[in-house]
C-alpha cells in the first residue's frame, strides 16, 4: 500500500480541515503515510502532494529535512539511543556499542529479520534518567546491558505489542475535534476581529483614532 | 542551604496519577483559572501577566507579557503557538508538564489566547514525544467534550480551536521562527529577524505568539493568585519559579521546581532535595548552567543564584534550565566534541557559518580527540570559531542568522580555555605518533644497503 | 491613466529618501531600499551569493554581512535582508567586515571542489571572482570533501553538479517564485543539504534555463553549452530575441562564427533578466546543418542549388509576368513577421510601391485585423502588470505563446497584488494564477466578455460561462483601482478573429480607460504590420487611403486599392487568381488554420517564391527558394508587442551566401528596373523615421544611446486613450464612414484600376485618395458639422494613424447539440523549425491528444486514451482522447502543429467556428 487507503484519506481530510492554509497539514500527513506503511513511500508522498496542492518536489523537500522520516522501510522496532551529553556522561556511548553487539548489527543498519533498526540519536529529553533510548519512540530509561537484553527479549518475543505499536504510529489517540464544537480556522486573509475583543478593541482603539482625528 | 517552601507552581499535580485526565485535573482545581479570565477583559488578564514578570522558559528569556504586547494593532488575525519541541541537549521538563498535566498547558494557553485575541492556537509537540502527543490529545478531546475549548468556551462569546500538531526530528525547529516554516509545512529553517519577529510577522506572516510549554503552564497559576503574588516569588530579575532538570553526574538527578534566585547552583548540584552532590563524592569538573547551548560554568560559579541577570553577567545564561553536570573524570575534548557535534547535525543548512562550520568543526574535534590533531588545529578552531561568532564574547555576535550556529562555539571556546592542557596532550600525542611513524619509516629507508 | 496612489510612486517621498553613511560618505537611499541596493547605487558592491534584485532576500550565504550601526553599535548584518532606516552606518571595509567575509568564503570552499579548470563557469564564477577580491587566499580545510554523483540530468535541457553548488536558494526560489514551478528543492538538512528534484519527475519547467544563468557557480549547467567553450573565447552582442513577440533582450556569445549561448539581460520594461527555454536555447537552429546555404530553383520535381543571378532572375521574371498577365493582384506576399523592421519595410516598399500589390499580410490567418492591433489603445507590459492593477486576458495561453508575459503577469498577481480576469476557451497555464477564468464555448468570447462588462447579449447562457464566475469577474472589474488593461490576442485558430474583434469592440466601449496589449506570438509581426505589410496599410500605422498620396509622392506609386489577406490570398490562389505568391519565411501548411486550404492554394499558384531559413514544408513547394539570413545574423531593429523598437545584433555571418530580406527586396527591385536607394539597414531605418508617422524622431542615434538598452516605444508620444465621451461622437462615426467607403471600394473595385500600370497607379491611388476623401468630408458634413479643431489637429499631426472604433456584433448560429467546437490552441514547442532544428527542443513537443470535459467524454463511452475519430465538414483524423477539466463542456480541444496530428485539417478558415464530431470504435 502505497497511497492512502481509503480510512486514511478520510483521517488525512479531518487533518488538513484543522489548517487555514493546507500547507500546514504537510507534516502531521507525512506521519500518517509512515504510520501506515512504516516508512514515507513516493506514492504516499505523490499522493499527499495531490491533497494539500503543492508538488511532490515541495513534499519530499520536507519531508528528508525531518529525522523522523524514513524513506527506506525501517525494522518493525526502531530502536534509539541517545547518545548526548547526558546520556554520554553515564555511559550511552557503551550501551549503543552493547547494543551493535546484542543486535549483531551496527548503528544505522536493520536486522536481517526486519526486528529492529538501531540508530544513535539526539538527547530526547529524558536527560536525567541517563542513559535513555526509545523503541518506537517509547522511553527506556536507566538502561543497563541486562535491561536492554531483556528489552530485546521481550520485543522479539512478542511480549510488548500493546505497548509498544510498529514502527510508525505515534500518539494512538487522535484529536478530534466534534464539529458542534469547532471554532474554526482563521483564515490568514480574513482581517476580522475576534469577537470577544472587540469590546475591548472598541474601547482602546478608537479614543486613540478620536484622538488622531 | 536556601531551599525554599515556595509553593510548586506548575509541578503541583505531579504527585497524582490521573492528572492527566480532566477529572484529575477539575478535581486539583482545574480550570478555574479560564473562568476567572473570562471573567476579565482581556487587557486585564495580560496586565496580571505583565505584572507577574513572567520570563519565557524556551530558552531567551524574555518576558511573556511584554512579548504579548508586541502584536500590531488592528492586524487580525493572531495566532498562539505552543512551542512543545524541547530537543536541547539536557533540557527535560516540557515532556513532564505536557504527558503528566496537559490541561494546565491547554488552559495557559487558552488564557493567552483569550489576553491577545488570537484566533486559533496550535501546540506544536516534538515528533519524538508520542506519550505527550496521547496525553494531549486525549486532553483535548475531553476538554473540547466539556466545553473548555472550542466554540462558545464556557458559554462566552471566546471561541478558539487548540490544533496538536507533532514535528518530526529536527532541533533547530524549536527557534520560533523555524517552529512557524514548520508548522506551515516548510522546512524548519529559520527566518531572519528583524523583519520575521512573530509577534510581528509570524504565522503565515500573522501575528504569532511563540510561548514555551513551561511559560503558558505558569499561566493558571498567574490568573487564580494573580500576578502580583506570583511576582513575590523568586529574585528581581526573575520571578516565580522555574523548572530544572539536574543530569550527568550526579548523585539524584532529576527534574525540580525551585525558586529563582534564591535557590544557588550549588544548591541545585548539591542539596540532599536535589542533585545531591557529585557521584561517588568526586570533585565537580564544569556544569553547563542552561542547556548544551549555553557557556560552561565550574566551581567558582557555584554559589550564583539561579537568576537570569546574574547568570547572564557571569557570562553563560539559564537557558533552557538544563543543568549538566561533569565530573573530574570527565574527557574534556569528548565532552566538547558530544555537543559540536549535536550542534553540526542539527544546523538546518541555511546559513553558510553554520552549515559548513559547524561540521568542520566537529571534524578538527574529532581529528584531535582520534589521535590526528596538529598543533595548529586549537588555533584554527578558535579562528573557525571566530569566523561563526565573531568575537567570542558573551552575548554571541554571530555571522549567522539564529544562534544555532554560535551555540556550536560555546562548548569549544569553554573546554579550549579552561582545559586547554587536555587538548593540547592529545595533540601532542598525536604529534609524537606521527614522528615515530616518520622516524620508523626513515629507519627502514637508511637500513636499505647502499650499493 | 488614473494617478498612482503608491506610496513609493510619490515624487516628493523618492526624494526625500533616508541619509546612510556608507564607507564615510552619506548617501540617500529610498525609503524601504535594501542596504545591498543602495551602497550599489552608489558605487558600492557588496559582494554576495544568495541576493538577486529580481527575487526576495533570503539571507542566507550570509556573503553580504557589512558592520551595521543604526544607533547601537556596530553588528553584523546582512545587507540583501536590510532596509535602509535614516542614519544608519555602514561599513563594509571595516577588519569585522573583511574578516566575516573572508571567513565565509573559506566556508563556502570547504565542500566546494577546485575544479575551475573543468568547470563551465570558470572565468565567469561569482565565487572565483569574489574569491579573489574578498577570499583568504587559502583554506585550512585538510578533511576530505562533499563527494556525490557528477553532474546528474534534472531536466532534459539542464545538468545539475551538487558538489559544486553552494546552496544559495537561487535556483529553487527562482522555480518556485518566479516560474511558479517548485520542481526543484532542497532536500536533506544542514551539511547534507542539496538541490534535487522529486525522483523520476523532472524539473520541467519552460524556465528552466534561467537557473543555470543565476547560478552563483557552475554548479547547474545547460545541456547545449556544457565544455563548449570558456567564457574568454566568447565575444557578445545585444539583441533582442525572436523567438516571440514579447522581445526579451538577450546577449548572444559566439565563439569562431558560431552561436553557442543566449544569455538574459535585465531591462526593466520587459523581460528581468529572464527568458523562456526555447529563446534561450533554440539557437542551436541557427548553427543547423539544414540550414538554406544557396539558392534553389525548381527543376522539374526537384529543387536544384543555383546561383543567387539565377534564382534572382528566375523570380524577378515570375513576378513581371505576373504583372504583365494578371496585373499586380495576382501577386501575393505572405509572411513577414520573421523580418526585421528593416526587412520589411523594404518588402512592403518593394510590394506596395514597385509591384503595386497590396496583397501583403504578415500575418498567416491566425491574428487579428491590423487596426485592432495597431489601432488600439496600446499598453505596456509595465502597464499591464501595475501593481493593484486590474487585467483582462482575452487571448492565446501566454505561457505557451509569450512566455516571458506570462512570468510578468503572474509576478503581478503573485507578488504585486494584481488582479486577473482571464476570458478563454479552454482553462490555460495562466488559469492557477487568474482571480476568475470564464470559459467559453469556442465562438462565444464575444459573449462573455459583454455579459462581464454588464451588457446584454444574445445567448441566454452567457457563452458557457458560469454565471457566478461571471458576476464576481463583473464585481473585480468594477472594483478595479485604476485603468482596466486588457491582453488581447487571438485564443483559437480554429474560430474566426472575428469574434475576439466583437470582444475588442465590447471592451473598448464598456471600459473607455482601458489599454490594450496586443497577443500575437510571432516575433516581429508587430514591426512587420508598422511597416505596412498588411492589406490596406502603409508604414507608420497609417491607411493606404489616407496616407496613399504621400508615399506614392516617395515612392512613386502605391498600390490603388485595398488588397488581400493571408485568407484571401490563399482562396485567390487556390481559385488560379494568382500568379505568384511571395512566401517571405511564412509557412502556410504549418501555420496556417485551414490546411486544406493551404494546400490547394500551393498546388495550384503557378509560381512561388520564397525567402527562408529552411526548407520547410511550404518553401519545399516553392519553385525559387532564396536563403535568408536570421537571427544573430542580421542587423536592424524589431518591434515587440508594446510597439517597442529595439537593435538587434549582428554576431556571426548568414550560412553560405543567405543574405538579408531587405537586400533580397532590392535586388529583385532592380532586376525589375527600379533602384530602392536602399543601401544598409541604417539607411533604411532613417527612411522609416521620415516616413512613417508614428515612427518620427525615432532615429538610429536616439535607438542606439545607452538609455534606450530596452527599446524605445513607438510613437514617441504616447497617444493618451479618448476620454469616455469622444467615443460616441462624430469622430467615431466618421471613421465608421471612412471603413464604409473603403470597404465598398474594395468590393466593387474594378479589375482594370488594379491592372493599372505600376508607373500609373500612383495617379489612380491619388485620384482614388482624393475621392474618398470628398465623399468622406461630405458624409461627415451630411451626419453634422466637422469640429474645426479636429480638422486642424489631423492637419498638424499629418495622417491619423490606424484607429480601431469597433464592429457590430456579431451573431454565431446555436450549436448543433449533437457536435462539438474545436478549440486549436499552440503549445510553446511545437513543429516550429526553431524548436525542430534544435536538438535539445525538439523532443519537447509534446504532440496532442484530444482533449474534453467529462461530461462529454463520458458520453462517448471509451476508455481514457483510445483512439477516437474525429471529423469536421474539411476532413478527418485520429487521435487518442483523454479528459480534461479544462475544457468546457460542447468543446473538444487539441493543439495545432504538433508531432503526429494535422489539427488544422479540421478547420474551414471560412467557417465562423469548427464543429466536429467524435465517433468512436475506429480502434484497429
Ligand atoms: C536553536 C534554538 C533552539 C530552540 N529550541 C527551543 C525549544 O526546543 N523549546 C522552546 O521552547 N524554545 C526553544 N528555543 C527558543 C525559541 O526560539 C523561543 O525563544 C521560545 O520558544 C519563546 O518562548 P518563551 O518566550 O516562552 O521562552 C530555541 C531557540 C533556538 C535559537
Ligand atoms: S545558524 Fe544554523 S541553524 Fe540557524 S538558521 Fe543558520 S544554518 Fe540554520
Ligand atoms: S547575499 Fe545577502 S546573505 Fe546572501
Amino acid at each position: 500500500m502505497a497511497r492512502f487507503t481509503p480510512e486514511n484519506e478520510t483521517v488525512a481530510r479531518e487533518i488538513l480541515s484543522r489548517y487555514p492554509v493546507p500547507k500546514s497539514a504537510l507534516v502531521p500527513l507525512l506521519h500518517l503515510a509512515q504510520e501506515q506503511d512504516g516508512h514515507v513511500t513516493r506514492d504516499a508522498m505523490v499522493h499527499i502532494a495531490e491533497l494539500v496542492g503543492v508538488t511532490p518536489a515541495e513534499v519530499i523537500g520536507t519531508c528528508t529535512f525531518y529525522e523522523m522520516f524514513k524513506m527506506e522501510p525501517v525494522g518493525r522496532y526502531l530502536v534509539n539511543v541517545c547518545t548526548n551529553i547526558s546520556c554520554m556522561l553515564m555511559g550511552s556511548d557503551a550501551l549503543l556499542h552493547h547494543a551493535e553487539e546484542r543486535l549483531g548489527i551496527s548503528a544505522g543498519d536493520t536486522t536481517p529479520d526486519g526486528m529492529f533498526t538501531l540508530e544513535g540519536v539526539e538527547c530526547i529529553a529524558a536527560c536525567t534518567e541517563a542513559p535513555c533510548l526509545q523503541v518506537n519512540y517509547r522511553y527506556r530509561t536507566n538502561v543497563t546491558n541486562e535491561s536492554f537484553d531483556s528489552l530485546v527479549n521481550e520485543l522479539a518475543a512478542g511480549e510488548l505489542e500493546d505497548e509498544i505499536p510498529p514502527h510508525g504510529t505515534l500518539a494512538r489517540i487522535r484529536q478530534h475535534i466534534p464539529a458542534d464544537r469547532a471554532a474554526g480556522v482563521a483564515p490568514p486573509d480574513v482581517n476580522r476581529v475576534p469577537v470577544w475583543m472587540q469590546t475591548a478593541v472598541a474601547d482602546t482603539e478608537s479614543p486613540a483614532g478620536s484622538e488622531a482625528n | 542551604m536556601a531551599v525554599t517552601d515556595a509553593p510548586k507552581m506548575i509541578t503541583s499535580r505531579f504527585g497524582r496519577d490521573d492528572a492527566h485526565t480532566l477529572a484529575g485535573y477539575e478535581a486539583s482545581g482545574g480550570y478555574q483559572a479560564l473562568r476567572k479570565a473570562l471573567s476579565m477583559t482581556p487587557e486585564q488578564v495580560h496586565t496580571q501577566v505583565k505584572e507577574a514578570s513572567l520570563l519565557g522558559r524556551g530558552g531567551a528569556g524574555f518576558p511573556a507579557g511584554v512579548k504579548w504586547g508586541f502584536c500590531p494593532d488592528g492586524v487580525w488575525p493572531r495566532y498562539i503557538v505552543v512551542n512543545g519541541d524541547e530537543s536541547e541537549p539536557g533540557t527535560y521538563k516540557d515532556r513532564m508538564l505536557m504527558e503528566r498535566d496537559p490541561h494546565q498547558l491547554i488552559e495557559g494557553v487558552l488564557i493567552a489566547a483569550y489576553a491577545v485575541g488570537c484566533a486559533q492556537a496550535f501546540l506544536y509537540v516534538r515528533g519524538e514525544m508520542a506519550l505527550a502527543q496521547e496525553r494531549i490529545a486525549a486532553a483535548l478531546n475531553e476538554a473540547y467534550a466539556a466545553g473548555y475549548v472550542g466554540k462558545s468556551i464556557l458559554g462566552s462569546d471566546f471561541s478558539v480551536d487548540v490544533v496538536l500538531h507533532w514535528g518530526a526530528g529536527a532541533y533547530i525547529v524549536g527557534e520560533e521562527t523555524a517552529l512557524i516554516e514548520s508548522l506551515e509545512g516548510n522546512r524548519g529553517m529559520p527566518r531572519l529577524k528583524p523583519p520575521f519577529f512573530p509577534a510581528a510577522k509570524g504565522l503565515y506572516m500573522q501575528p504569532t505568539i511563540v510561548n514555551n510549554v513551561e511559560t503558558l503552564s505558569n499561566v493558571p497559576w498567574i490568573i487564580t493568585h494573580g500576578g502580583e503574588a506570583y511576582a513575590g516569588f523568586g529574585a528581581e530579575g526573575s520571578k516565580g519559579t522555574r523548572m530544572f532538570a539536574v543530569s550527568g553526574h550526579v548523585k539524584n538527578p532529576g527534574v525540580y521546581e525551585v525558586e529563582f534566585g534564591v535557590t544557588t547552583f550549588r544548591d541545585l548540584i548539591y542539596a540532599p532535595v536535589y542533585g545531591g552532590g557529585i557521584r561517588s563524592d568526586r570533585q565537580l569538573k564544569a556544569f553547563i548552567p542552561g542547556g548544551a547551548s549555553a557557556p560552561w560554568f565550574y566551581e567558582e560559579h557555584l554559589d550564583l543564584p539561579l537568576e537570569k541577570v546574574a547568570v547572564d553577567k557571569a557570562g553563560s545564561m539559564l537557558g533552557s534550565g538544563a543543568v549538566v553536570v561533569m565530573d573530574e573524570t570527565t574527557d574534556a575534548v569528548k565532552a566538547c566534541l558530544n555537543v559540536v557535534r549535536f550542534f553540526a547535525h542539527e544546523s538546518c543548512g541555511k546559513c553558510t557559518p553554520c552549515r559548513e562550520g559547524t561540521t568542520w568543526l566537529e571534524r578538527i574535534l574529532s581529528r584531535i580527540d582520534d589521535g590526528y590533531g596538529r598543533s595548529s588545529d586549537l588555533a584554527l578552531l578558535m579562528d573557525v570559531c571566530d569566523n561563526i561568532s565573531p568575537g567570542i564574547a558573551w552575548p554571541p555576535k554571530q555571522t549567522t542568522i539564529c544562534p544555532l550556529g554560535p551555540s556550536a562555539v560555546s562548548p569549544i571556546s569553554s573546554a579550549l580555555q579552561r582545559f586547554r592542557p587536555e587538548f593540547e596532550a592529545k595533540v601532542a600525542a598525536a604529534t609524537k605518533a606521527r614522528a615515530d611513524a616518520v622516524a620508523v619509516a626513515v629507519d627502514v629507508r637508511t637500513a636499505v644497503p647502499h650499493g | 491613466m488614473a494617478e498612482d496612489t503608491t506610496v513609493d510612486a510619490a515624487p516628493d517621498v523618492v526624494d526625500d529618501g533616508v541619509a546612510v553613511t556608507i564607507d564615510g560618505t552619506e548617501v540617500r537611499a529610498r525609503k524601504g531600499e535594501l542596504l545591498i541596493d543602495a551602497a550599489e547605487r552608489h558605487g558600492v558592491y557588496i559582494p554576495r551569493f544568495c541576493y538577486h534584485e529580481r527575487m526576495r532576500p533570503v539571507g542566507m550565504c550570509r556573503m553580504c554581512i557589512v558592520e551595521v550601526d543604526t544607533g547601537r553599535g556596530p553588528s553584523l548584518q546582512p545587507s540583501c535582508m536590510l532596509e535602509c532606516t535614516p542614519d544608519m552606518v555602514v561599513d563594509t571595509t571595516s577588519e569585522v567586515t573583511r574578516k566575516a567575509q573572508e571567513g565565509v568564503l573559506e566556508f563556502l570552499l570547504v565542500n566546494h571542489p577546485l575544479d575551475c579548470p573543468v568547470c563551465d563557469k570558470g572565468g565567469e564564477c561569482p565565487l572565483q571572482d569574489q574569491t579573489m577580491s574578498n577570499g583568504p587566499g587559502e583554506s585550512r580545510y585538510i578533511e576530505q570533501k562533499r563527494h556525490l554523483e557528477k553532474p546528474i540530468p534534472i531536466s532534459d535541457l539542464v545538468l545539475l553538479d551538487r558538489e559544486r553548488c553552494i546552496l544559495c536558494d537561487r535556483c529553487t526560489r527562482f522555480a518556485s517564485e518566479v516560474a511558479g514551478d517548485p520542481l526543484i528543492h532542497f532536500l536533506h538538512r544542514g551539511n547534507h543539504t542539496e538541490v534535487n528534484t522529486f525522483p523520476d519527475e523532472p524539473f520541467a519547467s519552460y524556465f528552466s534555463g534561467n537557473t543555470v544563468q543565476i547560478c552563483p557557480v557552475g554548479a547547474l549547467t545547460a545541456t547545449s553549452y556544457r565544455f563548449k567553450a570558456r567564457p574568454w573565447d566568447l565575444t557578445q552582442t545585444e539583441s533582442t530575441c525572436q523567438s516571440c513577440s514579447v522581445g526579451c533582450r538577450v546577449a548572444v556569445q559566439a565563439s569562431r562564427n558560431e552561436v553557442l549561448r543566449i544569455l538574459g539581460v535585465d531591462v526593466d520594461p520587459v523581460n528581468w533578466g529572464w527568458l523562456c527555454d526555447k529563446g534561450r536555447f533554440d539557437f542551436e537552429a541557427i548553427n543547423s546543418d539544414e540550414r538554406l546555404a544557396a539558392p534553389l530553383v525548381r527543376q522539374g520535381d526537384e529543387l536544384a542549388p543555383a546561383g543567387w543571378a539565377q534564382a534572382l532572375r528566375q523570380a524577378a521574371d515570375a513576378l513581371s509576368g505576373a504583372l504583365d498577365s494578371g496585373g499586380p493582384v495576382s501577386i501575393g506576399v505572405l509572411g513577414g513577421a520573421r523580418l526585421t523592421n528593416e526587412d520589411a519595410y523594404a518588402w512592403t516598399r518593394f510590394a506596395k510601391g514597385v509591384l503595386g500589390t497590396d496583397n501583403c499580410d504578415a500575418q498567416l490567418g491566425d491574428g487579428l485585423p491590423p487596426e485592432v492591433v495597431l489601432g488600439l489603445p496600446r499598453a505596456t507590459i509595465d502597464e499591464v502588470c501595475r501593481p493593484g492593477g486590474t487585467v483582462v486576458v482575452v487571448g492565446p495561453d501566454p505561457k505557451e505563446e509569450l512566455p516571458v508575459l506570462f512570468l510578468r503577469l503572474r509576478h503581478a498577481v503573485v507578488e504585486a497584488g494584481a488582479t486577473l480576469i482571464e476570458v478563454a476557451p479552454a482553462r490555460s497555464g495562466i488559469s492557477d494564477y487568474a482571480t476568475v477564468t470564464l470559459t467559453h464555448r469556442p465562438g462565444e468570447v464575444a459573449e462573455v466578455v459583454r455579459a462581464l462588462v454588464g451588457e446584454t447579449g444574445q445567448s441566454s447562457d452567457l457563452g458557457g460561462a458560469d454565471a457566478s464566475a461571471v458576476g464576481r469577474a463583473r464585481a473585480l472589474l468594477d472594483q478595479a483601482d485604476g485603468d482596466v488593461c486588457v491582453v488581447l490576442g487571438r485564443p483559437s485558430v480554429a474560430e474566426s478573429a472575428d469574434f475576439v474583434t466583437d470582444a475588442a469592440s465590447v471592451l473598448q466601449r464598456a471600459l473607455p480607460g482601458a489599454r490594450f496589449l496586443s497577443a500575437l506570438r510571432r516575433s516581429n509581426v508587430h514591426g512587420a504590420l508598422d511597416m505596412g505589410l498588411a492589406p490596406g496599410l502603409l508604414p507608420g500605422r497609417v491607411r493606404l487611403e489616407d496616407s496613399g498620396a504621400e508615399f506614392a509622392e516617395a515612392w512613386g506609386a502605391v498600390p490603388a486599392t485595398v488588397g488581400l489577406d493571408a485568407h484571401g490570398m490563399l482562396t485567390a490562389a487556390a481559385e488560379g487568381r494568382l500568379s505568384v505568391l511571395v512566401l517571405l519565411g511564412a509557412d502556410p501548411l504549418a501555420d496556417f488554420p485551414d490546411r486544406h486550404l493551404a494546400e490547394r492554394a500551393l498546388a495550384t499558384v503557378p509560381t512561388i517564391v520564397a525567402s527562408d531559413l529552411f526548407l520547410t514544408e511550404s518553401s519545399a513547394r516553392a519553385h525559387v527558394v532564396l536563403p535568408a539570413a536570421g537571427f544573430a545574423e542580421c542587423e536592424g531593429t524589431t518591434t515587440n508587442l508594446e510597439g517597442r523598437v529595439s537593435v538587434l545584433g549582428q554576431k556571426v555571418t548568414p550560412p553560405g551566401t543567405a543574405r538579408s530580406d531587405w537586400m533580397i527586396a532590392a535586388e529583385l527591385a532592380r532586376l525589375m528596373g527600379h533602384d530602392l536607394g536602399l543601401e544598409s539597414p541604417a539607411a533604411i531605418w532613417d527612411e522609416i523615421c521620415t516616413l512613417a508617422p508614428s515612427h518620427r524622431g525615432v532615429t538610429t542615434d536616439l535607438l542606439r544611446s545607452t538609455d534606450s538598452d530596452a527599446g524605445v516605444l513607438v510613437p514617441l508620444e504616447r497617444e493618451e486613450p479618448a476620454p469616455a465621451d469622444v467615443d460616441s461622437t462624430d469622430g467615431v462615426a466618421a471613421e465608421d464612414v471612412a471603413e464604409a467607403a473603403v470597404d465598398q471600394a474594395a468590393a466593387d473595385d474594378t479589375l482594370e484600376a488594379q491592372a493599372a500600370e505600376a508607373e500609373g497607379v500612383a495617379a489612380a491611388a491619388e485620384q482614388v485618395a482624393a475621392e474618398e476623401a470628398g465623399e468622406l468630408a461630405e458624409e461627415a458634413a451630411a451626419d453634422g458639422p466637422v469640429e474645426d479643431g479636429a480638422e486642424e489637429a489631423v492637419a498638424s499631426r499629418g495622417p491619423a494613424t490606424l484607429r480601431f472604433d469597433g464592429i457590430p456584433a456579431v451573431t454565431l448560429a446555436p450549436r448543433d447539440a449533437y457536435s462539438l467546437r474545436l478549440v486549436a490552441t499552440r503549445k510553446l514547442y511545437d513543429q516550429g523549425t526553431g524548436v525542430q532544428q534544435s536538438a535539445q527542443l525538439a523532443p519537447l513537443a509534446p504532440g496532442s491528444v484530444l482533449r474534453l470535459n467529462r461530461y462529454d467524454f463520458e458520453r462517448l463511452g471509451v476508455e481514457e486514451g483510445s483512439v477516437v475519430r474525429v471529423a469536421s465538414a474539411r476532413g478527418a483524423l485520429r487521435v487518442p482522447v483523454v479528459v480534461d477539466a479544462g475544457v468546457p463542456r460542447g468543446a473538444a480541444a487539441v493543439y495545432v502543429n504538433q508531432p503526429g496530428l494535422a489539427a488544422t485539417s479540421l478547420v474551414d478558415a471560412a467557417a465562423a467556428v469548427t464543429e466536429v464530431r467524435v465517433e468512436t470504435g475506429i480502434d484497429s
